[in-house]
């Protein structure tokens, strides 16, 4: 049958432009607005999670003058604040936030393929996040089983939230993977069967290519969470024994028999590493983009950044039981996950060579976006190369149960994503609302936070490698080899972390401040040559184009083109143009000048 | 890639390089509607869901120390006083089968635009449908009743049998329900004139899609449940 593609049909009767405030604002099928819900809900519960790692930090840090946890409520505030972070604010960030947001624009759709199903989405994000805060309520409170959630001890008496607590969490994270599997469909739809005429994959800004990737990661990993929630469930509700060995608990024994716990691991670390590299390659994308379009240069090897991120993709489901050294294998296991995680360094260290040989004679402007992703090579190479230690077995076995891992992770996984969303957040905020993100506060957020972060996380590399153990409560008497200087180290650190969190106030304060106050943007206040910043309303209407979808003729990142009469050439504009000068006709992918 | 494609494209370069380019070519990567792509892609997140739950399977029923019970005496079904094994999953798969028989006719009808047989092809689909999930309830409470099966053990060995066989097949069940309620959806849009309206049938093909999904993956419950 023959199928007439979008950018061939006639557009006179396609928009059906929603009218009441509701349909607008809050039950919206526009894919823009969706993704300023699912940004605003994310952050949102992202700050509660915040406000729960500074509790332990003061908690860590002055263990004898504060009081605000009690021994027996840690646990609950790291698998909180590890759950959330990780899941309903990267993920749901990166992919709900950004991903709704930059595919439509940067594609030149008019919207999501499905708009109804997004937007149901976004409800049920949102559903999945009301249920985890219900978790925090329940009789018992939420479950303190690590954000891991191993069993058996997390439905084990004894573990904090074992009743309700627990119940919450799987509930949450099953409606969670419902919500992304709606959305997921939607975007690898859009971009692979509703580009505009002329956009090629291989024309693609790398953004969309790492949220296209993270994407198809996500719809294949989180089934294996999804089964594990649902094992899980019934093995605490019904009394089953799919993860749950014949346990003596307490001089009892217990209902189960015959499970088995390492089961578990391999499904939760199936979805778990992807899970990294769901969150990991929006980040590579969009900091591509960030770093081209502020350097005024073309991103340096498209191609092979298009492959490391297939690479990057497909290797990620082969490296799962690195996370379960120190769990009890076959040797023989540890060799190949090991080969596998190392391999793994090779398409990373392609994109991290390729950022840097961008700035390379670059005409780099150091504006606030260009400085978070500056900062964002910094801590990938730092949080990288610790990873290269954990990646091996004889080196992870030592190190595993210590702070090495807590800041290999926090920089790896926490800092650099986030340090990717605030820069791509300076970046868009004036195609979103229209003006720009003041300036100096910017400059101020972005120095606190990355000079906070080595501030936080140097001192925890030196703790892990001390041996300090992770996961305590308080290490202020009774561990003999845990010296003086670990204390003032752990201080040091509370006082950061504590003074990064306020600064975060600032960047609040200005999203608020700049919505009304902030300078006018114009439509394209970067120079830049992707579509999004080609549309003909800032910011764009429902619809996005107009009357007439773009057409384009030119790859992204035609910038600095000699003979042009502008250092960037937008993607729409034809071969002959004024605007294109006689620099050579429109190309492909990344053929040099 | 598409004629008018030639101003905005550099010329499409021959062999393996020219494959490439074709496929990535501006517009869409696959000629078919976006419903169709999607489901696919659904259908393929879904594998990974009852892969999991099926190796999930395995795994335990290789981890437990207790003896498995023995399917072909615990699915048997006594007809005229003898025991035949299998016989009321034979006859469940049977049906499960035929169904996407008539699935398959009336996606073929459909492009032929024969609304009435398109619609009732469809019914007798989902009434097959029915019937399996019908069959599968008499054989549930069969075990649960007659045999004393529990989700959490039961007299014949190894707890993880009822948990693992009633988690898959209700899971399995759930789709099939689900398959049912849409194709009896999509049937009467069929039969109201709803896609002759639209223009075109690609929803009948796209709800097919999906039923020959779930057919499929009990292919696989039959031979990992019943003949290991």
């Amino acid at each position: 049958m023959a199928f007439v593609a979008i950018a061939d049909r006639d557009h006179e009767h396609a928009l059906h432009d929603p009218e009441t405030f509701i349909r607008k604002y809050i039950w919206s099928q526009d894919h823009k607005v969706i993704a300023i819900q699912y940004a605003l809900v994310a952050i949102g519960i992202g700050l509660v999670a915040l406000v729960m790692s500074v509790l332990m930090r003061l908690q860590l840090g002055f263990p004898d003058t504060f009081s605000l946890i009690a021994p027996q409520d840690y646990y609950q505030y790291i698998t909180m604040h590890g759950m959330i972070m990780v899941i309903y604010l990267l993920t749901a960030l990166f992919l709900g936030g950004f991903g709704n947001y930059l595919i439509p624009l940067m594609c030149g759709s008019r919207d999501m393929v499905f708009p109804y199903m997004n937007m149901l989405s976004f409800w049920f994000y949102l559903l999945a996040v009301l249920v985890l805060v219900a978790g925090l309520f329940v009789p018992g409170g939420p479950t303190g089983a690590g954000w891991t959630l191993y069993p058996p001890q997390a439905i084990a008496p004894g573990t904090p939230g074992h009743g309700w607590g627990i119940i919450c969490m799987l509930a949450s994270l099953a409606i969670f993977v419902v919500a992304f599997t709606m959305g997921g469909l939607n975007y690898v739809t859009t971009i692979l069967q509703a580009r505009c005429k002329g956009m090629t994959l291989m024309r693609m800004p790398l953004s969309v290519w790492g949220i296209f990737m993270a994407t198809i990661l996500g719809l294949l990993a989180f089934p294996a969470l999804f089964v594990s929630c649902v094992m899980m469930t019934l093995d605490h509700s019904l009394g089953t024994s799919f993860f749950m060995p014949a346990v003596v608990q307490m001089g009892q024994q217990t209902v189960h028999s015959g499970g088995s716990p390492l089961l578990f691991q391999h499904l939760f670390w199936f979805f778990g590493h992807p899970e990294v590299y769901i969150v990991a390659l929006p980040a590579f994308g969009i900091v591509s983009d960030l770093l081209s379009v502020h350097a005024r240069r073309n991103i340096f090897g498209y191609r092979m950044m298009v492959w490391a991120i297939l690479a990057i993709g497909c290797l990620s489901f082969v490296v799962w039981a690195h996370h379960m050294y120190v769990s009890g294998m076959n040797p023989y296991f540890g060799f190949f996950f090991a080969t596998t995680t190392l391999i793994i360094a090779v398409p990373t260290a392609i994109k991290v060579y390729n950022w840097i040989l961008t700035l390379y004679k670059g005409d780099i402007h150091l504006t606030v976006p260009m400085l978070f992703a500056i900062g964002f090579i910094f801590t990938f190479i730092n949080g990288g190369l610790t990873g290269l230690f954990l990646g091996n077995v004889t080196v992870d076995v030592p190190l595993s149960g210590t702070y090495f891992v807590v800041a290999h992770f926090h920089m790896v996984m926490g800092v650099s994503p986030i340090l990717v969303v605030f820069g791509a957040i300076y970046h868009w905020y004036p195609k979103i609302t229209g003006r720009l993100l003041d300036d100096r506060l910017g400059r101020i957020h972005f120095w606190a936070t990355f000079i906070g972060t080595y501030a936080i996380y140097l001192p925890m590399h030196y703790l892990g490698i001390l041996g300090v153990p992770r996961r305590y409560y308080s290490y202020s008497d009774s561990i003999d080899f845990i010296g003086q200087n670990v204390h003032i180290a752990n201080e040091w650190i509370t006082i950061s972390a504590v003074f990064v969190a306020a600064v975060q106030l600032v960047f609040l304060f200005n999203l608020a401040w700049s919505l009304r106050k902030g300078r006018d943007a114009g439509p394209n206040p970067w120079r830049a040559t992707s579509l999004e910043w080609q549309t003909p309303d800032t910011p764009p209407k429902h619809g996005n184009w107009g009357k007439d979808l773009p057409v384009v003729y030119r790859w992204p990142y035609d910038y600095s083109v000699p003979g042009a009469p502008q250092d960037f050439i937008p993607q729409d504009v034809p071969p002959g143009d004024p605007r294109a000068g006689n620099a050579p006709a429109g190309r492909d992918h990344g053929v040099h000048h | 890639m598409s004629q008018d494609s030639s101003a905005t494209l550099p010329a499409v370069p021959e062999g393996l390089q020219g494959v490439t380019a074709d496929w990535s070519a501006d517009k869409q990567a696959f000629p078919v509607p976006w419903g169709k792509a999607m489901m696919w892609i659904f259908l393929l997140s879904d594998t990974f869901i009852f892969s999991c739950f099926l190796i999930s399977y395995m795994n335990v029923r290789m981890s437990t120390t207790t003896p498995w019970p023995n399917p072909s005496e615990v699915f048997s079904l006594t007809v005229f006083g003898t025991a035949v094994p299998l016989f009321l999953i034979a006859i469940m798969t049977m049906i499960l089968i035929t169904s996407s028989g008539t699935m398959a006719m009336a996606v073929n009808y459909g492009y032929r635009r024969d609304r009435t047989k398109t619609a009732l092809l469809m019914f007798a689909t989902a009434l097959l449908g029915l019937s399996f999930v019908g069959m599968q309830a008499f054989e549930w409470s069969k075990l649960i009743l007659e045999e004393g099966v529990r989700p959490w053990g039961n007299p014949m060995g190894a707890a993880q049998f009822g948990s693992a066989f009633f988690m898959i097949t209700g899971f399995h069940g759930l789709h099939v329900s689900c398959g049912v309620i849409y194709l009896s959806v999509v049937a009467t849009r069929v039969l109201n004139g709803f896609y002759e309206r639209k223009g075109t049938y690609e929803t009948v093909e796209v709800a097919g899609l999906y039923w020959h999904f779930v057919d499929l993956v009990w292919v696989f419950i039959f031979a990992f449940f019943y003949l290991w």
